[in-house]
């Protein structure tokens, strides 16, 4: 079992409820953020290296994406700064298939445990195209989080957890990242379904905009990931200090809410 | 050109790099199409609409005059004279069919000049469906009639914001939504391009393009064309044609792509939209924007198939620059009385340069569109010389 999949774990364990905050790298005082979000209730944290044609998501994550790609940030760059960045909490990068191609997949997975990387998710790389990249991750020993989704009929969620290490990312629901009004319904079917065939982490992300609906989901599943209400918030703040507070608020309420249910 | 394995791949380049929510879709599509391409029915329905509705066989048309100028004996296959102006026609037919066929009721596509939206939304007004169409920004502003002809004829028209707001934006948001909408939208991808069986099903249903005209070359020449030639952006128009001469080693094949979007003659192997395939890229895998004159032609990618006749020698791909290609423009307009879209322009282009080496041989070039979509912008290019 790897760092990640054991931080998680170890929280689940307690009887509390995994929480792993997403921030987009090489935007603004990023590394920053990350610390802070570590220090404010996260168990891991998610790292996007951000790709000029983000097909997974959202309006809020496109728009960071565009901004760290124009300020000049570069996946060796942002592995640099990671590497350094003392986060106490294990962490996982979210990327897409081009960049780790260019790099070569040995070369990328190597290059994300010279980072400390624990886990890797690529939204771009459905389980019968994980070959050639989980073979490279396994050797370099990083975690591949594979992303469940609704779509899947049962059989294929077997697969899925099978080959997925860290925790299975459940994508709540039909559509790419961004905040929505309420929880789709299909968040708690897609955690249930998976909770039913895995002993592996159940974390739901895609859609979970709120700590109300943090606390609901959690109700099934082990955990969320919280992408861009987040950015959403870093993008707004006004200065760099202003970026690392709202982080700490919004994963502090965030962890509240988780430990309250 | 064959099946590819089943993983969607023409020897290294294809598969099926999407977001997992798609899978199942894809899949599905897999088989439906499977099933459809093997039912007569089926087929009988499509061709009927093609011969009633697009107006197939499309003309082979020798062209004397062009012929003398440049020393070559030349012939279009006309797929401009296709109903909505290009052979787009012929794929989005297909594909509607095959929606209906799956139950599903919504067809959203990407376009750049337009050609593909226009024959989407035409397709969905013939067959009742909904339909909205993808186009970047820019391509927007410069397409302005064929965005009021989707328009007209019931389609919604969204713009891509974000990126170079251009043919690879409009993919993204086209994708976007189908994350979104999989369970009763059918996304009616516009080339031979895209994850595993896009690009394998957009080429069957352009074959009838090198069908015909291997046939009529028969007829007229007692046998194939010396150079088969074809403008490729994501390579549907090109695909369709080769195909039909791809079994013969004596026919040359030429793709024709823009200097500024030539991801076979520029770029390296990458993933992006599904597929693996070469693209124009930074050293980091950041996708490039592509410039070119033709907003069809505006894009860093290219279908995988032409990849793989590219890495196997099969097909050769050249450049063309834009000045290059508006001489082409005016020359076919004045020689031929056809007003080309600029897309085939680029082919023309190509022909006209190289008319030493290729003097004495027989060229058909694909014709693959009408210029009436790219006047308005020829007017400004072309304002000092007409």
């Amino acid at each position: 079992m790897g760092p990640f999949e054991a931080a998680l774990r170890a929280r689940r364990d307690r009887g509390g409820k995994c929480l792993v905050p997403y921030l987009t790298g090489g935007l603004g005082s990023w590394t920053a953020q990350l610390r802070a979000a570590a220090a404010s209730g996260a168990d891991a944290v998610e790292v996007g290296i951000p790709f000029s044609d983000p097909v997974m998501d959202g309006p809020v994550i496109q728009q960071a994406s565009e901004l760290a790609l124009r300020a000049g940030a570069t996946p060796p760059a942002i592995l640099d700064e990671l590497g350094g960045a003392d986060l106490g909490v294990p962490s996982a990068v979210m990327t897409y298939a081009n960049l780790v191609d260019r790099a070569g997949w040995r070369r990328f997975a190597s290059s994300l445990s010279s980072a400390g990387v624990a886990a890797a998710i690529l939204p771009d790389i459905p389980l019968e195209e994980t070959g050639p990249w989980c073979a490279a991750a396994d050797e370099a020993g990083v975690e591949t989080v594979l992303l469940a989704a609704p779509t899947a009929p049962d059989e294929r969620l077997e697969r899925i957890v099978q080959r997925s290490r860290g925790f299975v990312y459940a994508v709540g629901l039909l559509g790419v990242t961004g905040e929505r009004d309420h929880l789709a319904a299909s968040a708690t079917r897609i955690a249930a379904r998976l909770k039913a065939v895995t002993d592996l982490p159940v974390l739901v992300g895609v859609g979970i905009s709120t700590p109300e609906q943090a606390a609901e989901v959690c109700e099934v599943a082990d955990g969320v990931v919280v992408g861009s209400a987040l950015v959403r918030q870093v993008l707004e703040a006004d200065t760099p200090e202003g970026s690392v507070e709202v982080v700490a608020e919004v994963v502090s309420s965030f962890r509240r809410a988780l430990d309250a249910g | 050109m064959g099946e590819p394995d089943p993983t969607g791949r023409f020897g290294d380049f294809g598969g099926r790099f999407v977001p997992e929510t798609l899978v199942p879709a894809l899949q599905e599509l897999d088989r439906a199409f499977r099933s459809a391409w093997a039912d007569p029915v089926f087929r009988t329905e499509l061709d009927d609409l093609l011969r009633d509705y697009a107006g197939r066989p499309s003309p082979l048309t020798e062209c004397h005059r062009l012929s003398e100028e440049l020393g070559i004996r030349i012939l279009f296959k006309r797929e401009d004279l296709n109903h909505t102006g290009s052979h787009k026609i012929n794929n989005v037919l297909g594909q509607a069919l095959l929606a209906r066929r799956m139950g599903k009721s919504r067809l959203v596509a990407e376009t750049g000049a337009g050609q593909h939206g226009v024959a989407t939304a035409t397709a969905a007004a013939l067959l009742g469906m909904e339909c909205l169409v993808y186009m970047g920004e820019v391509d927007i502003a410069r397409q302005e009639l064929n965005v009021f002809r989707m328009r007209l004829l019931g389609a919604e028209v969204t713009p891509a914001v974000s990126g170079s707001r251009t043919l690879k934006d409009a993919v993204n948001e086209a994708m976007r939504d189908w994350v979104a909408t999989v369970e009763h939208t059918h996304y009616c991808l516009g080339s031979v391009m895209g994850p595993h069986p896009y690009p394998w099903m957009v080429r069957e249903f352009h074959r009838v393009i090198g069908t015909e005209a291997a046939e009529q070359c028969a007829a007229l020449l007692d046998g194939p064309p010396d150079v088969v030639v074809a403008c490729v952006g994501g390579g549907s128009n090109a695909a369709g044609i080769f195909s039909g001469f791809a079994d013969d080693p004596s026919v040359e094949l030429v793709g024709v792509e823009p200097a500024g979007g030539a991801a076979v003659g520029r770029g390296v192997p990458g993933i992006v939209h599904g597929m693996r395939s070469y693209l124009m890229q930074d050293e980091f895998g950041q996708v490039l924007e592509a410039h070119s004159i033709s907003a069809g032609l505006d894009y860093p990618g290219v279908g995988p198939e032409h990849s793989h006749l590219a890495t196997s020698g099969r097909a050769r791909y050249e450049q063309v620059d834009d000045q290059e290609v508006v001489d082409a423009f005016v020359l076919t307009s004045r020689s031929e009385g056809i007003i080309p879209a600029l897309e085939p322009a680029h082919a023309l282009a190509w022909v006209a340069r190289e008319r030493e080496a290729l003097a004495g041989r027989t060229v058909l070039v694909n014709m693959s569109g009408r210029g009436d979509k790219d006047v308005a912008q020829m007017m400004d290019v072309l304002r000092d010389r007409i």
